[in-house]
């Protein structure tokens, strides 16, 4: 409790803080390439045939995913506490480079747990973790994934606090972290909202991303959130793509709000997936970073009051939209973001052609391209 | 009205003693083993036992713990089949019983059916980790309304004055302290610290102080002893249930007499 009330205090002095503020948006700006573009996917949408689909390229972040904007954050706001290490969970690994590159940055030293399922599905990410400097620890408990190796990087945390910073990498975990990663996240919809105006004079109709703890769904969204109806966001649908694995009658997917209920889990209360003794599930999803059991407590909020509506894709689903991107739009994105794409994919063609989607995408698919040769049962 | 932990401990600061509370894991290696142990440990001197309930997570777990937990699971282990557990040791013992588990399973459970149930069953009070006294208000309520079941609260090194007189005022039976900042079974850095924090704990609260987390040999207990009101043993209990019971027995009488 006394390292969360000390980040606590340390973010929100740092929100405040001219010098903090201008130094993130500088390094927003020169070093992780922000604004990221949003582009129209002309040729996806023509051959859908429906409602025109807007790309926010978050792939084309520095690191290749949106992580980084979380990351950097709590890099520099680290480093301004006086800490000297961070150490970090990942599953997709993408979190954990971003991590190891704001140490880099930061000047800090580095450690990032990673599963070692996880670490096998995602050796290209393994590799340039230690080529940023920073040490993987593979955890081997438990489901081997995401969900413990945030519960070795928390035990790191209560041995090392006085010198570590732990870099939660989703909207998740105790306070302050589910707004802290938000803030920093939520520059992904303030452009795209400018973004969107430019192009086409007016807000969009519908807002989609992949949620698995829910970073880049709550970047997206929070912008656009509006608490009155009235708000000329109000009408705007937001839909949150859940890994729905191999199916949900099979028990092997993480859709949390389809097959979840509410518990309570590295500290937070939340949509999870459990048994009746109140012991948490393993999950599967062809993506690592959608693959863990409970989901960040603002979406089940979101789920909970209406606002945000919560569905699933499929591995299959998000395979072929994997392959369908790279195809029509010489874009290969993370099988992460395939999940949203693969929901783009459903709705479009039943929409009328003046519907704008935006669709994020959130980092981009080098670090699969390995993984969907072995589905596909291609030796590389 | 006074708990049967608060009472054991009247008892022992009275004599002018100190309290060796042992922890093991239900279920590991079974079931049946759990309630020859129980015995043993009474038999050694334990003055309370802790009954781990296996978690899927358990995030202040050490190695040791956590493999005991997966194997108590993979037995089907779960928070009713520990609590009727105690249903059965009562018939045979009074001794006062703490569950160790950590909140999922008790908000699945619900709070209110498990202080019925547990209290009911002969449980005396209860330890979550992961559930920090600002979240635990409904649960100290009902505690308190059930007259007798204890809801323990950790202090740890990094805990500040504030904190202390929080996790107090909350706390009933006694404070546990956590000796070091980490997990179960870590190593114990036997500096003046722990003695100096206690000592801070002491000018604050009045009640019991028991330490734990790290602490496996004879020498440490008895180190521990000399400011703490009660010691704590887990993770090294727990490596040696699967071993000979004179062994067992031999190191929990070392342990007993080095805690005084």
């Amino acid at each position: 409790m006394p390292a969360l009330n000390e980040l606590e205090k340390a973010y929100y002095a740092s929100k405040k803080d001219k010098a903090f503020r201008s130094e993130l948006a500088h390094l927003q700006k020169s070093y992780i390439g922000r604004p990221t573009p949003l582009y129209f996917a002309k040729r996806l949408t023509e051959g859908l045939g429906g409602a025109k689909i807007y790309l926010k390229r978050e792939d084309l972040a520095h690191t290749g995913a949106h992580k980084i904007n979380n990351a950097l954050g709590q890099a520099i706001l680290a480093r301004r506490m006086g800490k000297k290490r961070l150490i970090a969970e990942t599953g997709a690994g993408q979190h954990g480079v971003a991590t190891a590159t704001g140490a880099a940055l930061a000047g800090l030293e580095c450690e990032i747990y990673m599963g070692s399922e996880d670490i096998v599905r995602q050796s290209l990410n393994v590799f340039r973790m230690k080529l940023l400097g920073a040490r993987v620890i593979e955890v081997s408990a438990g489901s081997k994934t995401l969900k413990d190796a945030i519960n070795e990087a928390l035990r790191d945390w209560t041995t090392n606090v006085r010198t570590t910073h732990y870099v939660l990498g989703t909207v998740f975990g105790p306070h302050p972290f589910p707004v802290m990663v938000r803030d920093f996240q939520s520059v992904i919809g303030r452009e795209a909202k400018k973004q969107i105006l430019d192009a086409e004079g007016r807000l969009p109709d519908y807002l989609i991303a992949c949620v698995g703890g829910g970073s880049n769904a709550m970047g997206l969204f929070h912008a656009f959130l509006s608490h009155r109806p009235s708000h000329a966001a109000g009408h705007i649908k937001m839909i949150g793509v859940e890994a729905g694995g191999k199916g949900i009658e099979t028990g092997e997917h993480a859709a949390r709000f389809a097959g979840g209920s509410i518990g309570v889990f590295q500290g937070t209360k939340s949509y999870l997936l459990q048994n009746d003794d109140g012991n948490v599930l393993g999950t599967h999803s062809v993506s690592a970073g959608l693959d863990y059991a409970s989901v960040g407590p603002e979406h089940s909020f979101l789920r909970d009051s209406g606002r945000v509506e919560y569905t699933f894709a499929n591995d299959d689903e998000a395979l072929s939209a994997f392959e369908l991107l790279s195809r029509t739009e010489g874009i290969i994105p993370a099988l992460e973001s395939a999940h949203a794409l693969a929901e783009a994919v459903k709705r479009a063609p039943g929409l009328p052609e003046e519907k704008i989607i935006i669709v994020n995408l959130s980092g981009r698919g080098d670090k699969d391209v390995q993984h969907v040769a072995r589905i596909k049962g291609i030796e590389l | 009205m006074i708990s049967r932990i608060g009472r054991r401990f009247k008892e022992i600061l009275r004599e002018n003693g100190k309290a060796f509370i042992p922890y093991i894991m239900s279920g590991y290696p079974d079931m049946n083993r759990t309630i020859e142990l129980v015995k043993i440990l009474e038999d050694c001197g334990a003055d309370m036992i802790e009954l781990g309930v296996p978690f899927s997570d358990p995030l202040a777990d050490g190695p040791t713990i956590q493999k005991a937990a997966e194997s108590a699971l993979n037995n089907g282990v779960t928070l009713a089949s520990v609590i009727s557990l105690v249903r059965t040791l009562r018939s045979g013992t009074q001794i006062p019983i703490i569950l160790m588990t950590y909140y999922n399973p008790v908000f699945k459970y619900g709070e209110e059916r498990f202080v019925r149930d547990a209290s009911s069953a002969g449980v005396d009070g209860i330890i979550v980790p992961d559930l920090p006294p600002e979240e635990a208000g409904s649960l100290i309520r009902l505690s308190k309304k059930s007259g007798g079941f204890d809801i323990i609260f950790l202090l740890a090194p990094t805990s500040t004055e504030d904190r202390i007189k929080r996790v107090s005022k909350a706390s009933g039976g006694f404070i546990y302290y956590v000796s070091i900042t980490g997990i179960t079974g870590s190593r114990l850095s036997m500096d003046s610290s722990i003695e100096s924090h206690i000592s801070e704990i002491r000018s604050i609260s009045d009640k019991p102080v028991a330490v734990g987390f790290g602490i496996s040999t004879p020498e440490e207990a008895s180190v521990v002893s000399r400011f703490a009101d009660g010691v704590i043993v887990g993770s090294a209990i727990v490596k040696r249930v699967e071993g000979s019971d004179d062994d067992l027995r031999k190191y929990l009488l070392s342990l007993r007499n080095s805690i005084k």
